[in-house]
């Protein structure tokens, strides 16, 4: 391990696997820790991602794609379903990767390319000089020892410190905290080709259960519900084990993972002097699905081109990071985000009637060619008792 | 003082991003509390998908 590069990544997710694999490519020195003994484990997600996406970054591979996914379907509380293909589905619904594999091959590219990759290597505190982050202290196996960099980029997901550390908020709001619990269970009939969605308050109030393609007979099926329903006697894990009892009695669940999805506003700033923060970390999840890894890739390549293009110029101030937080809130990835999280302050208001309502109205339509606006103003024609409800949200999308 | 109940534990960080006081991390297989930033607001109580945690009275 050096004591110098000119870039430090914290955190081997698929972000810092992006970032580190982007600045690697373009000559930088890079040093990628990750505080776990290996990448990729334990998997924290359901591990859908669309497949356009993905294409962007690299061919996709049979060895980390565990389902091939048509479909999605969306089961409203009273049990009307909502059929999607896969075009206008989202970006969680393409493949079912197997990111144990997945996330280990980004490290792999990365280090191919020049990167040095450090497990088991924790960052414990920035070393900043006069306001600017320097580079971390880390340790390693009870060892500590200093690495400085020009730029350090965070990208320590969801339980994000090293920000904060640096004099950064970033706080997760109870109620923006999907409090997460999820089972790999095999042996089960499933649509092997299908992600669905399951909604309504005794399924997952204001959240939703997935169940999630693995193969021919295995599926992730979990949930996520504001951290603030969470209740002593009704947690998270208790509404996944009910659906559980009635769906799938037999199932045998070979897996178990918790976790956190911030489906927040991103961060008000994403740089600082000295530091960028990419992913997760930086709060850049989808608000309505809690997907991630597509913008945890882009935010984590760009940022990358960004700091390299800093470095040559001998200027990583935060003025000089600053086109990074700038152009991913102008991107298309930008404006979903900020797009999605309307969509998702509404749905959240909408009780199971309501939902059931609306399934109803959206039953039959053609999706291939609808746009958002589009699908709004044809649900109001076919049901114009929810005028009111939508009124407020076609506004807020103007 | 908060409790955690570490057989319990999923080790998933949803508690460590809500806490208004950073005082949560994981550290190794362990989810640690700094014990002189806790308020014992319990707002991580709240987050933890499994009820690993807890506010006590206990000094
Ligand atoms: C239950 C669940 C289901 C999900 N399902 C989906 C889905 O189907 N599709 C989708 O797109 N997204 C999904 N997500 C979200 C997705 O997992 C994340 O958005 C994505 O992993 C973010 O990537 P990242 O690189 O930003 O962070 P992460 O993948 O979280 O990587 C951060 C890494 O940083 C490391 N780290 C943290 N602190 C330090 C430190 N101090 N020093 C060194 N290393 C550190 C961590 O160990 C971790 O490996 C889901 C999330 C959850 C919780
Ligand atoms: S009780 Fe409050 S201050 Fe203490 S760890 Fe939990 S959230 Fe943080
Ligand atoms: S939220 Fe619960 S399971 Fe997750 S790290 Fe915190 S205490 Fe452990």
């Amino acid at each position: 391990m050096k004591s110098d590069y000119d870039i430090l990544v914290i955190g081997g997710g698929p972000g810092g696997a992006l970032a580190a694999w982007t600045a690697a490519r373009s000559g930088c020195t890079v040093c990628l820790i990750e505080k776990r003994p290996a990448i990729g484990v334990p998997v924290r997600c359901a591990e859908g991602v669309g497949k356009e996406l993905l294409r962007e970054y690299m061919d996709p591979d049979p060895r980390w794609i565990s389902a091939d996914i048509r479909r999605a379907r969306i089961v409203a509380p009273d049990g009307t379903a909502v059929e999607l293909d896969e075009r206008k589905a989202g970006a969680e619904v393409g493949y079912v990767l197997d990111r144990k594999i997945f996330d280990r091959e980004l490290v792999w590219k990365a280090s191919e390319a020049g990167a040095d990759v450090f497990v088991k290597t924790r960052a414990v505190a920035p070393i900043i000089e006069e306001g600017v982050v320097k580079g971390a202290t880390v340790e390693f196996c009870g060892e500590r020892k200093d690495i400085r960099a020009k730029v350090t980029i965070a990208a320590d997901g969801v339980e994000s410190k090293f920000a904060r550390w640096c004099g950064i908020d970033t706080t997760v709001p109870l109620r923006e905290m999907m409090s997460c619990i999820q089972y790999l269970v095999t042996d089960i009939d499933i649509d092997p080709h299908s992600n669905d969605f399951y909604l309504g308050s005794d399924v997952a109030p204001e959240g939703y259960l997935w169940v999630f393609a693995k193969g021919e007979r295995s599926a992730n099926i979990g949930i996520g519900i504001p951290a603030s329903k969470n209740r002593p006697e009704m947690r998270a894990k208790h509404y996944l084990n009910r659906f559980m009892k009635e769906h799938y009695p037999d199932g045998k669940i070979i897996e178990c993972i918790f976790g956190g999805d911030p489906v927040c506003r991103p961060l008000p700033c994403t740089v600082s002097d000295g530091l960028m923060i990419i992913g997760d970390a930086a709060r850049v999840v989808d608000p309505i699905t809690g997907g991630g890894i597509g913008n945890a890739m882009y935010t984590g390549r760009l940022a990358a081109e960004i700091a390299a293009r800093a470095i040559s110029a001998g200027d990583t101030s935060k003025e000089a990071l600053m086109p990074y937080d700038t152009e991913w809130r102008t991107s298309k990835m930008g404006k979903t985000l900020e797009r999605n999280y309307k969509v998702k302050e509404f749905f959240i208001t909408l009780n199971d009637e309501k939902l059931n309502d609306l399934a109803r109205s959206i039953e039959g339509i053609n999706f291939s060619d609808i746009t958002v606006m589009g699908l709004l103003t044809e649900i109001i024609k076919r049901n114009p008792k929810m005028l009111i409800e939508l009124k407020g949200l076609t506004n807020a999308l103007k | 003082m908060l409790n955690i109940h570490r057989e319990i534990c999923g080790y998933c960080g949803a508690c460590v991003s809500v806490c208004p006081e950073g005082a949560l991390e994981l550290i190794d297989a362990w989810l640690s509390v700094d014990e002189s930033l806790c308020i014992a607001c319990g707002i991580c109580t709240k987050a933890c998908p499994l009820g690993a945690l807890e506010v006590t009275d206990e000094e």
